[in-house]
C-alpha cells in the first residue's frame, strides 16, 4: 500500500492493467474496423475511453491509493467541464442551423476556399 | 496553540518580507495534501492541462456540429496501404499501442524506483522515452501524408469541412509538443537514475512524478483517439 516512501504495489497489477489496456484499446479499434454505426458506435467508444482512462488513472496513476483529499481536489473541478460540454453543443446545433437559413438565402454561393 | 500563532503559521518559522515572505505565507505549516510537494503540484498542473485540452476537444465538437459542408471520414483519412487494400486507422492503432506500451514501462519503471532499483529504472524509462520518441516520428510521418499527399491546409481541405484541418493541427499539435516535452523531461530524470542523484537524494519521488506526467499524456491521446479518430 501507499507508504512515506511512496507508492509500493506488486508489478503483477501493472502488467495486468497493460494487458488489459492493449485489449480495451483493440476492441475501440474494431468498432471502427466492424464499421458499426450510430448510437452502437458511440456508446461502445464512450465505454472504452471511460475504462481506459479509469485504469490509467486509477492504477497507474495511483489514484485509486491516495487520500481522498487529493481525489477531489484532482477529480472534481472537470465535472464543470459537463456543463461546458452542454453549452456548446446547443450553442453548435445554433450555429448549424442559423447558416443553413442564411446561406440557404443568399443569392450568391458562399465564398468558397481552396 | 494561541491566535497568534495560528496567524504567524508555526511559532518557529519566522515572518518574512518581500519575496522570501510569499513563499513563506504559502508554505509554512499549512500541509493540505499529505503526499511530496512535487507530486501534489504536478497534480494540479495535470488539472490546469485537463482543461486547455478540453477546451480543444470541446472547440473541435463545437464546429463539427455546426459545420455545414460533410466532415472528412477519419477512417478514410487515415487508413494506409501496404502494398494491399488500404487498412482503416492503422497507423493511428499502431501509435495508440506504442504510448500504451510506453505508459506500462513507465509504471514499471516508478515501481522498480521505489525498489531502489537504479539500473532497472533507468533502462526502463529509457524504453519508455524511446517509445515516445517513435509515437512523435510515426505523428511527423502522419502529418507529412496529410499536408503532402492529401492536401489537407488548416483552412482547407479536399474532402469536405474546412475545420478538419484546424482542429486535427491544433489538438494532435498540442499533444505532440507535450509528447516531445515528456521525452526530455524523462531523458532528464532518466540521467539523474542512472547516475544515482536519488540514491543520495534518498527517495525516487521524481520518477513517479515524472511518471504522472507521462501518464497523463496517454489519458489525453485515449480521449483523442476516441473524439477525433474513432467519432
Amino acid at each position: 500500500m501507499a507508504t512515506a516512501e511512496g507508492q509500493q504495489h506488486p508489478i503483477s497489477i501493472y502488467l495486468w492493467i497493460w494487458g488489459l489496456l492493449f485489449v480495451l484499446s483493440f476492441f475501440s479499434y474494431m468498432v471502427d474496423y466492424a464499421q458499426l454505426e450510430g448510437y452502437l458506435r458511440w456508446s461502445l467508444i464512450l465505454l472504452f475511453m471511460f475504462l481506459k482512462a479509469g485504469f490509467i488513472i486509477a492504477i497507474f496513476m495511483h489514484m485509486a491509493w491516495e487520500r481522498m483529499a487529493l481525489i477531489t481536489a484532482i477529480l472534481g473541478p472537470p465535472l464543470l467541464l459537463l456543463v461546458f460540454i452542454g453549452l456548446m453543443a446547443i450553442e453548435g446545433d445554433y450555429t448549424f442551423l442559423t447558416r443553413l437559413e442564411v446561406f440557404s438565402q443568399l443569392p450568391f454561393v458562399p465564398e468558397v476556399h481552396h | 496553540m494561541s491566535q497568534d500563532a495560528v496567524l504567524t503559521g508555526s511559532g518557529d518559522v519566522a515572518i518574512q518580507e518581500g519575496l522570501g515572505g510569499v513563499v513563506g505565507d504559502w508554505s509554512a505549516d499549512k500541509q493540505t495534501f499529505i503526499v511530496p510537494w512535487g507530486k501534489a503540484m504536478m497534480w494540479i498542473f495535470l488539472l490546469s492541462d485537463t482543461f486547455i485540452f478540453s477546451c480543444f476537444l470541446i472547440g473541435y465538437m463545437k464546429v463539427r456540429i455546426s459545420a455545414t459542408d460533410p466532415w472528412p471520414i477519419p477512417s478514410e483519412v487515415f487508413a494506409l496501404s501496404f502494398g494491399g487494400d488500404p487498412i482503416p486507422l492503422i497507423l493511428i492503432a499502431i501509435m495508440t499501442f506504442i504510448l500504451i506500451t510506453s505508459s506500462g514501462t513507465m509504471a514499471m519503471a516508478v515501481n522498480f524506483g521505489y525498489r531502489q532499483d537504479r539500473k532497472t529504472t533507468a533502462v526502463l524509462m529509457l524504453i519508455t522515452a524511446l517509445l515516445g520518441a517513435s509515437f512523435v516520428g510515426m505523428q511527423a510521418f502522419e502529418w507529412t501524408k496529410l499536408i503532402v499527399d492529401e492536401g489537407v491546409r488548416p483552412w482547407s481541405n479536399p474532402m469536405g469541412a474546412a475545420q478538419f484541418g484546424s482542429t486535427f493541427f491544433m489538438i494532435t499539435g498540442f499533444h505532440g509538443l507535450h509528447v516531445s516535452c515528456g521525452v526530455i523531461y524523462l531523458l532528464v530524470v532518466a540521467k539523474r537514475v542512472w547516475t544515482g542523484f536519488y540514491d543520495r537524494k534518498g527517495t525516487y519521488e521524481t520518477v513517479e512524478v515524472a511518471g504522472l506526467y507521462w501518464h497523463f499524456v496517454d489519458l489525453v491521446w485515449v480521449f483523442i483517439f476516441a473524439f477525433f479518430y474513432l467519432w
